[in-house]
């Protein structure tokens, strides 16, 4: 038996377990991941010059990536614990830091978002109703117009105006931008734990792909639910049958790493392989969150009917869980003590 | 120059002496630490033994601490020492989170905190607080690349070991064993 | 005059060492420290009060003039330079906002119940004054008696003479080192005090019986012990737990509790049977050899063995390490010694296995201290009235050696059971929590109850001051000038201590309350003196220096005056017995009808389901003086008790939890105390920090964190030599349930 007695310490948040991250950090990486997911099929479908026919997933899913990324940046800065110094975050880049590169990607990305969903406003949301307050900020940016087009407002900047043709005209350019600053944003998500050796359970290369995958996942079930068109729907339904077994592939994998690993490793796989995470995360995480839905997804390929709706919360919350998870499980597991 | 220390398990008694030394020589606020006191007891009654040493922040040469910063508050100064500027640092925790040690918290004003190895002593030609107080005289700091420092010529008579070297931070505080 | 060596040896019998008036040595550049950055901040010499080694340091202030560190004094020989744990961590004695901050009174309120009222010091001294007036008048100042600890207490020790009353005492003898200041005086005619003269520093062999060195944090004793360490020097350790020197040591024998004595006489026998023993020392300086030979005959290590549970060959291994290393071998003759009622005994077979070994007066075995002596201001010089009775009269006949008061007899003196002539009716407790330091609690509380009066001086609201019908608050010792500290160490030092903050709220010093009450009570011609600057300048004069130098230097280093630390070759030596000698054989304790060697007695052992109470320190903490200190207990906010796993496992305990413990008499703990299950303590054992488990709510960090190891002791083994109080005679039982919500419900 070996007794490990540690005299003259018990932080806060550090002792006797650490939880320096928290919700504020998973729910970052969530969220970021969805988008990230989200930007990727916008931007694929437009570069096929499929955006017609996959209009959910090119012009209405977009609509979530500005709102996931701002709402994950303000997850972020709540955690900060000396938050009135965040803008040091943008005094310099420092690519050896994930969080940096992070931060700059987010501070790139956002507003492109946000113009991606512009280039697409005319063809989604043609008639707004302008009357009332229910305009908010927009009106801050369009006007009424009553052409008797098929479009009842315009901008109210002529530079707008102009920079929207210009936006569209380079469709395809910016389409490629989006791509790789999701990849970029997925990949960042995905890396970001696996970026800290020092803990042995995110200490695995397999991470980066399992969130990137997970990522792509909740993108694709949040293209499901919003979607009305049924080719739609069925396509996203595949391509998440697809990635679902992936990230299949990918646990076991990640789990029979560990066991194979160094000793600290392999005491790692033991909090889930009948250790304190063992029922959160093989019943909640892989039972509800991908056996079902995966289940269910091929249900509906061999023509049976299934509601989108369960299937697509069932995978956004398992990618939720799954995060929850790795951020507080990762943080049990030390090198040392 | 690279300052490091040596530490004598054989001789420490786990007084934590080095710990409220440090304490109040640099104002660490109560419920915080920057160094702190690791008894291993193996074996069964009475065949035992009993390992105690003193831990804090390894001041490593490869510093995950300071690469995953994102502002650069976490740096390297002269001698290899590893400090955080505050007003430099937004909290966010990831230095924490690098750091194999756990050598680092979040000060109560929301900065990251760690051992300095006192460098505002060291300046001055004195040994860092906690060395300076220790009654069992088992602690010795230096420079290691000088083969004349009483820490090189330690490392060189005596065994010693680094603490969780498979964390592949190289480590500069080194415990005779 | 040519002093000789014989002159000497009886002038440190009368206790003080050889006196330095020697020039002293100093400096004004001397130390090697500097403040650190001489524009911020500020130092100030002071001696440290956490415990009764009393290391001298400075005390820095920051920018602001608020006390920053204390950091030890490199000219002196009790720290080094470096202060303990608790010495360094003394800051929080100051910043701990729980302090006494004005005198209080007790009233009874409308409703009859009791309560404390704060006061003015005015107030408060009169009433003290006028209360002790009367009963000395009823009574006799006789009837007065004062506990006491630390240097505090000695402002109010010349309070108590100059009233005329002796009856004074502190645990720190009966409850401490008294069997072992008796067995060294018998033996060698010369008391050990404090610092113990030990050469550890030059030593190849050290062997502790029981004192843990390293949680026993006795800065200058680590120190060396470490520098043993360091020289590959041989530790043998005699603990039934694992403790901290037990893991450093060369022979760790485990010993089953209460049978150390059995051990002790087997040593002497494989020592004295394998010839092993310093012969020529032994024939010029020892009597009663012979004797002892044939009487420790039959202590064979095999009969120890069964005593002890130890194995036979680690005996005689043990033995013959002590013997290849002497005389530079020390035999520790430990410091709270109080343990099984046999104790003076037990501190005898280990001064007679030091004679053997001819470590006494031997360089790396025990040298000869030396202190300074200083001038006495005038009203120091006032003689004393003459007592008509003291504490030794209390219980006559009883207890014929007890050198110093007996804080034990004063309680029974106290005690309404008490049915003799010399009835104490009033206390005075000047720096000790009795409650928390007497054993027999319950029996100190009646004594309290007894009193027709209490006055308690103290710094915090600990457990005795509840007790008090007036509390006065103390300055801590960083806030307040002192007694100079006159240390007895290898070179004699003076060491200054002076305030470096003003005190908090309305605590004042030890000598201010003092004086003002001798004032009132018209003995001025003991006070005659405005301010502790005077007396200090006074006593500081005969040296040469000045209270401003002595600011400046924080102690002063003095010569030795003869090279006499060590006995040398050829030397005539009388030792201050009886017969001159080293008393092997004691004619002293023979006449007074006690064994003259030392006698194994077996002791009780734990029914079954208890467990032997093991009690000890902590290194972080100093008794109960400590756990509310903000620094000291951020390091150790609460004890464990320490069960071995096979008794844990036995009772389904586990690490971690909270239970509570039940002594062999049904005293049951205040409060829980959580588990540590551990390898390091014997299964017949469990292992209790001291101090711990405080039930005043007014500790707002130590209030009912653990339990109190006195509360359980309520069985007394009196040492019927000089009546210390055995302590480790009681045993413990788990209770998992809070044993008080089924009383309640
Ligand atoms: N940190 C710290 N240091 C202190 C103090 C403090 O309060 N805190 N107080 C100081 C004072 S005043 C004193 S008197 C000393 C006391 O310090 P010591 O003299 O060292 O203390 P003891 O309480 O006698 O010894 C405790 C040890 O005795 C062991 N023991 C218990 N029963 C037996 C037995 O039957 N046989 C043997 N051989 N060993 C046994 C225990 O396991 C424990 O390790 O410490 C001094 N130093
Ligand atoms: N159960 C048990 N009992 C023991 C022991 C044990 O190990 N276990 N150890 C025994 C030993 S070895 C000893 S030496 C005795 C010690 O016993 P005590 O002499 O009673 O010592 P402390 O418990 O330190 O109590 C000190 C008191 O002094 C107060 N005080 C601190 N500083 C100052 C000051 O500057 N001025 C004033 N006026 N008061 C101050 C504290 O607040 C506290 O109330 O206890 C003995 N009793
Ligand atoms: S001060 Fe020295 S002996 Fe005490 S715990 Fe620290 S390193 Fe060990
Ligand atoms: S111990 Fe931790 S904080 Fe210190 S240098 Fe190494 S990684 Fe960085
Ligand atoms: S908490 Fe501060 S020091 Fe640590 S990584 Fe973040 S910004 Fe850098
Ligand atoms: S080197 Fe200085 S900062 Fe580091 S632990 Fe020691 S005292 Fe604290
Ligand atoms: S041993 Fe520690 S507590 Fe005792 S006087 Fe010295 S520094 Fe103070
Ligand atoms: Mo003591």
């Amino acid at each position: 038996m070996e007794e490990i007695i540690v005299s003259g310490r018990s932080i806060p948040h550090v002792d006797p377990i650490l939880d320096i991250w928290g919700l504020p950090i998973s729910l970052y990486l969530f969220l970021g991941g969805l988008a990230a997911g989200i930007t990727i099929f916008a931007a694929v479908v437009t570069i096929l010059k499929k955006d017609e026919q996959y209009s959910t997933a090119a012009k209405i899913a977009p609509i979530i990536t500005p709102i996931a990324l701002a709402v994950g940046l303000l997850f972020l800065l709540v955690d900060l614990h000396h938050i009135l110094y965040a803008w040091q975050l943008f005094t310099t880049i420092r690519l050896d830091s994930p969080m940096s590169w992070g931060a700059w990607t987010l501070l790139i990305i956002t507003p492109l978002s946000i113009i991606w969903v512009a280039m697409h406003m005319k063809s989604i949301m043609p008639m707004l109703n302008m009357g009332g307050c229910c305009l908010g900020v927009l009106g801050f940016f369009i006007v009424e117009k009553n052409d008797g087009s098929q479009v009842n407002w315009e901008w109210r900047y002529p530079f707008l105006i102009n920079f929207e043709k210009f936006v569209i005209a380079q469709k395809q350019v910016f389409a490629w931008i989006m791509l790789v600053l999701g990849l970029v944003v997925g990949v960042y998500t995905g890396i970001l734990l696996s970026a800290f050796n020092a803990r042995p359970l995110w200490n695995t290369a397999i991470l980066g792909p399992l969130f990137l995958t997970s990522g792509l996942s909740t993108g694709a079930a949040a293209i499901m639910w919003l979607s009305s068109d049924h080719h739609e729907v069925k396509l996203f339904s595949k391509i998440d049958l697809f990635l679902i077994l992936i990230e299949l592939f990918l646990i076991v994998h990640m789990i029979m790493g560990f066991r194979a690993g160094s000793e600290i490793q392999i005491y790692a796989a033991t909090f889930f392989l009948g250790g304190d995470f063992t029922v959160i995360f093989w019943v909640f995480f892989v039972g509800l969150g991908l056996l079902i839905p995966l289940v269910l997804e091929s249900m509906e390929l061999v023509g049976k009917k299934v509601p989108v709706a369960i299937v697509a919360f069932l995978i956004l919350s398992g990618g939720l869980l799954f995060r929850i998870i790795m951020v507080d499980a990762g943080q049990v597991i030390r090198f040392l003590y | 120059m690279r300052y490091g220390m040596v530490i004598d398990t054989i001789k420490c008694v786990g007084c934590t002496d080095c710990v409220v030394a440090c304490q109040t020589e640099n104002n660490v606020p109560l419920g915080y630490a920057r160094d702190w006191v690791v008894e291993a007891v193996v074996g069964t009654y009475p065949e035992l033994h009993l390992e105690i040493r003193t831990e804090r922040c390894n001041h490593c040469i490869d510093t995950p601490c300071v690469r995953t910063c994102p502002t650069g508050a976490s740096h390297i100064i002269e001698g290899g020492i590893v400090k955080v500027t505050a007003n430099e640092c937004i909290g966010c925790g990831a230095c924490i989170e690098s750091c194999p040690y756990d050598a680092r918290y979040v000060h109560p004003n929301g900065y990251v905190d760690k051992c300095t190895f006192c460098d505002h002593r060291v300046a001055n030609g004195q040994d860092p607080a906690c060395v300076s107080v220790c009654p069992t005289y088992c602690m010795h700091f230096g420079d290691l690349d000088d083969p004349n420092s009483e820490v090189s010529k330690l490392l060189a008579t005596r065994n010693s070991k680094v603490l969780a070297p498979e964390a592949g931070t190289k480590p500069q505080i080194f415990y005779l064993i | 005059m040519k002093t000789t060596r014989r002159q000497f040896i009886k002038i440190s019998g009368l206790g003080a060492g050889s006196l330095a008036l020697a020039t002293p040595t100093f400096n004004l550049l001397s130390g090697k420290q500097k403040p650190q950055d001489d524009i911020k901040s500020k130092r100030y010499p002071n001696y440290c009060e956490i415990c009764f080694w009393n290391c001298a340091g400075w005390v820095y202030t920051n920018e602001e003039g608020k006390i920053w560190k204390i950091i030890g004094h490199d000219d002196d020989p009790n720290s080094n330079g470096r202060f303990c744990p608790r010495g360094t961590g003394g800051v929080g004695s100051y910043y701990d906002d729980d302090r006494l901050k004005t005198p209080l009174i007790r009233y009874t309120k409308e409703d009859g119940s009791q309560d404390y009222r704060e006061a003015t010091w005015d107030e408060a001294l009169d009433l003290i004054a006028t209360k002790v007036s009367e009963i000395k008048n009823k009574y006799g100042a006789e009837s007065i008696a004062l506990f006491n600890h630390g240097s505090a207490g000695k402002h109010f020790t010349h309070l108590f003479r100059a009233m005329g009353s002796s009856n004074i005492a502190a645990p720190a003898n009966a409850q401490c080192k008294t069997p072992r200041e008796n067995a060294f005086k018998l033996t060698f005619g010369h008391e050990l005090h404090s610092p113990e003269p030990l050469d550890i520093q030059n030593a190849d062999c050290m062997v502790l019986i029981g004192s843990h060195l390293g949680e026993n944090m006795h800065n200058g004793q680590v120190q060396e012990m470490s520098m043993l360490i360091e020289r590959g020097g041989t530790i043998i350790t005699v603990d039934p737990r694992y403790s901290v020197v037990a893991s450093k040591s060369k022979i760790w024998l485990p010993i089953k509790p209460s049978t150390d004595i059995a051990l002790l006489l087997a040593w002497i026998n494989v020592i004295i049977n394998e010839n092993r023993y310093d012969k020529e020392y032994i024939e010029k300086h020892a009597h009663g050899f012979n004797e002892l030979k044939e009487y420790i005959q039959p202590f064979t290590p095999e009969w120890a063995s069964l005593i002890t549970t130890l194995d036979p060959t680690q005996i005689v291994l043990a033995a013959r390490e002590m013997a290849a290393a002497a005389p530079a071998v020390i035999v520790h003759p430990g410091r709270h010694v109080t343990w099984y009622g046999d104790d003076t005994q037990r501190l005898r077979a280990v001064a007679i296995l030091n004679a053997l070994l001819g470590s006494w007066g031997r360089k790396g075995g025990f040298f000869f201290s030396s202190s300074a002596s200083v001038g006495k201001h005038p009203a120091y010089k006032v003689p004393y009235p003459k007592p008509k009775w003291s504490w030794m009269d209390i219980r006559p006949g009883d207890f014929p050696l007890a050198n110093t008061g007996i804080t034990n007899v004063l309680v029974d003196g106290s005690h309404p059971d008490y049915t003799g002539e010399n009835k104490i009716k009033a206390w005075f407790v000047v720096g000790s929590n009795l409650p928390v330091s007497i054993p027999n609690k319950q029996r100190t509380l009646e004594a309290m109850d007894n009193m027709e009066f209490i006055v308690v001086v103290d710094t915090m609201p600990m457990e005795i001051t509840s007790y008090a019908d007036v509390v006065l608050p103390e300055a801590t010792y960083l806030e307040r000038y002192d007694i100079l500290r006159l240390a007895e160490n290898r070179y004699p030092t003076v060491a200054l201590r002076m305030p470096a903050a003003e005190p908090r709220w309305e605590s004042k010093p030890g000598w201010w309350m003092a004086k003002q009450l001798g004032d009132r009570m018209g003995l001025n011609q003991y006070f005659a003196f405005e301010s502790y600057e005077e007396v200090l300048e006074a006593e500081l004069s005969k040296l040469g220096v000045t209270l401003e130098q002595m600011k400046e230097i924080g102690v002063l280093k003095l010569e030795r005056p003869y090279d006499d630390a060590y006995m040398h070759e050829g030397d005539e030596i009388e030792f201050e017995t009886p017969t001159g000698k080293i008393e092997l054989l004691s004619t002293e304790l023979a006449a007074l009808g006690f064994d003259p060697f030392p006698k194994y007695t077996a002791h009780a052992e734990p029914p079954a389901g208890y467990y032997y109470l093991n009690y000890g320190r902590v290194p972080m903490h100093t008794f109960s003086r400590t756990s509310n200190n903000p620094n000291l207990s951020d390091l150790k906010k609460e004890h464990d008790v320490w069960i071995n796993p096979i008794v844990a496992n036995d009772w389904g305990i586990k690490n971690g939890q909270y239970i509570w413990l039940q002594n062999q008499a049904g005293v049951i703990s205040d409060f829980p105390v959580k588990v540590r299950v551990t390898e390091r303590i014997r299964w017949d054992s469990v292992f209790l920090p001291h101090g711990f488990g405080h039930n005043n709510p007014k500790l707002s960090r130590a209030h009912g964190k653990g339990v109190s190891d006195t509360q359980l002791i309520s069985n007394v083994m009196h040492d019927p030599i000089n009546g210390s109080t055995g302590m480790r005679l009681n045993f413990v039982t788990f209770l998992t349930e809070d044993p008080r919500k089924e009383t309640e419900a």
